[in-house]
């Protein structure tokens, strides 16, 4: 019955629309086959990402009900030293970490582009610590970093260093999340290989013709043709590093004296330790807008020194 | 002289190939030595792990490290746990992304280009900001402690999954489509007996880093999930370490645990690992 109606007005409407029957068949088949992720998007994303602007505007806690303080929460972020040391141990983490990770993936992508016999093992090898669970390889680093039993140490007694401290040293905490940072490059590595292999032989070929040595081709074929990579890859270590998680909370849960105490460590203890929602969201968005603003100015910059051989159209 | 020798071009292709090789080794080397060290410590008698100097290889060889470790706590029930949560993201996200991407590759309508651009930006997304209406919003549901906050979200299709699948769906010849049209196949017979079957090896992509990922994630377990019967691995070996912090030979052991089938998923499915991984570095392009 519904169904009759239902088809009597789609008839209706295609009918009487400047656009063929087909048009409208389309459009149609388009949307049904797109909604579950147009649903998703609305329930996961377009919906809490309003909401959690809305409770960021509300003292929201457990035992007493919400109620609007407009921006008080922001105002108290502002005001709040473990948030302002969250966001400065973060940024360290952040921007001397990530150039050092792409430095180190893109040294690995060009070892690993030499023509030798045997390289997908290499490659193996490099790639394998990337797949390790978070989890395990946080526990293996405590582990290494161990001040009294850890191979770190190990490490240093060949060259006759006195034993570290690492993770229990406020000075040298946030590095050694960087030296483990550095270890799980593969991803980016692996994009960075597709870029090198990617550089058309020719413009070596031209170079080498010309008289360039190796540092030549490096810098000017090698270097402008993957900026579009070194582009993607740092945008997107950015995002992830800004948002580290796992590893702190297992590791060192903030310390010593806080210098471990990264903005999302800090959120999770807002929201799912000391319940306050409404400051916990003002938080997340606080992170969302340094990211987003982060990205744009990439974006604007990258004008300059991103180089894009043919206009690819996604 | 009548002994052939060996010209100098050659002899300098054979030293720049030897100390290719030294190169590659000496990295994957250092690549190797913390997993190396993390078997090494597995397999070590209790007390033995706090010898400094470290000893690298263990005497005697404790293999019985394993068993205790993974009887200490229930983990049986986390490995238990963890698959069926695995197994049910992996199998939504596979649907999902195979029929939405088949919408935006093949099917021409009104606001597609614009959704798509919604889409990709998703993916620069920080999940953060999600984080805490999502919980709410399951709480409300009384969906926590349970794993559907875990399973069910995958099945309405992820943005990075999506976009795999129809960058794949792009490189196939749109006449296969028409002429399946002409024939009188409608799009959901074109998307599921033609479409499907072709993108078997992206959907392979998909399949191991849903897999991986799943059985890897942690945050989502430690925010959803509450009582101890319904921890995944991930939460598992988190809590066997603040009960058991001297114990490194069986952290270990548990932590070796939860890496063997990543490596097995990995060593089995590289190269469509390697090719998801390419394909989503493009997308910077």
């Amino acid at each position: 019955m519904h169904l009759e109606v239902a088809e009597r007005m789609l008839d209706h409407i295609m009918q009487h629309s400047r656009h063929s029957r087909q048009w409208w068949r389309d459009a149609l088949a388009g949307y049904v086959f797109i909604s579950p992720w147009l649903l998703g998007f609305l329930i996961w994303t377009a919906g809490p990402m309003a909401a959690s602007f809305a409770i960021s505007l509300m003292e929201w806690e457990v035992v007493i009900p919400p109620f609007f303080i407009a921006f008080k929460n922001y105002v108290n972020l502002l005001k709040d030293p473990l948030f302002t040391l969250s966001l400065s141990n973060t940024a360290y983490y952040t921007f001397i970490g990530v150039p050092l990770q792409l430095m180190t993936a893109l040294f690995l992508a060009m070892s690993l582009n030499l023509k030798v016999r045997g390289i997908s093992i290499y490659r193996t090898m490099y790639y394998l610590p990337s797949v390790t669970p978070t989890v395990a390889s946080a526990m293996l680093w405590l582990w290494i970093f161990n001040p009294e039993f850890g191979i770190a140490n190990a490490a240093l007694r060949v060259f006759g260093i006195p034993k570290q401290l690492w993770l229990l040293d406020p000075n040298l905490a946030k590095p050694c999340f960087i030296i483990m940072s550095l270890w799980g490059v593969g991803g980016s590595m692996v994009i960075f290989l597709a870029g090198l292999q990617g550089v058309p032989i020719e413009l070596y070929e031209a170079a080498s013709i010309d008289g360039a040595n190796a540092w030549h081709r490096f810098h000017y074929v090698t270097l402008p043709m993957i900026t579009p990579i070194i582009f993607f890859n740092f945008i997107m270590g950015i995002i992830g590093s800004f948002q580290i998680f796992t590893s702190a909370f297992i590791m060192t849960d903030g310390g010593p004296q806080n210098k471990t105490l990264f903005s999302v460590l800090y959120l999770y203890r807002n929201g799912f330790q000391y319940f306050k929602m409404g400051y916990a969201s003002a938080l997340a968005w606080v992170i969302f807008l340094i990211i987003l603003s982060f990205t744009l100015l990439q974006l604007k910059f990258s004008k300059r020194w991103v180089y894009y051989e043919t206009e690819l159209k996604m | 002289m009548t002994t052939r020798t060996a010209t100098w071009p050659q002899v300098r292709t054979v030293i720049r190939h030897l100390l290719t090789h030294v190169l590659l080794l000496g990295i994957s080397t250092t690549m190797m030595i913390p997993l190396a060290w993390l078997i090494s410590t597995s397999l070590k008698g209790r007390g033995l792990e706090f010898v400094f100097p470290p000893q690298w290889i263990p005497d005697p060889i404790v293999w019985r490290n394993y068993w205790e470790a993974l009887t200490i706590l229930p983990f049986h029930l986390f490995l238990r746990n963890t698959l069926f949560i695995t197994i049910a993201a992996t199998t939504g996200s596979l649907l999902s992304a195979s029929m939405v991407a088949f919408g935006f590759a093949r099917i021409r309508f009104p606001g597609r280009d614009f959704l798509f651009a919604v889409l990709l930006s998703t993916m620069m997304l920080p999940y953060v900001v999600t984080l805490i209406p999502t919980f709410l919003l399951f709480k409300f549901l009384h969906w926590l402690d349970t794993f559907l906050p875990l399973t069910v979200p995958a099945f309405f299709g992820d943005a990075f999954f999506i976009f795999l699948v129809r960058q794949f769906y792009m490189t196939i010849p749109i006449e296969l489509d028409e002429a399946a049209r002409i024939d009188g196949a409608s799009y959901f017979r074109i998307w599921w007996s033609l479409m499907v079957p072709l993108s078997k090896p992206v959907l392979a992509t998909v399949a191991i880093f849903s897999f991986i990922w799943n059985w890897n994630d942690f945050m989502g377990p430690l925010i959803f999930i509450n009582s101890l019967e319904n921890r995944t691995l991930a939460l598992g070996l988190a809590s066997f370490r603040s009960m058991h912090t001297a114990r490194w030979n069986l952290l270990m052991a548990a932590s070796t645990v939860m890496l063997i089938p990543v490596l097995i998923v990995f060593f089995t499915a590289q190269r469509y690992f390697i090719q998801g991984i390419v394909t989503s570095g493009l997308a910077g392009r």
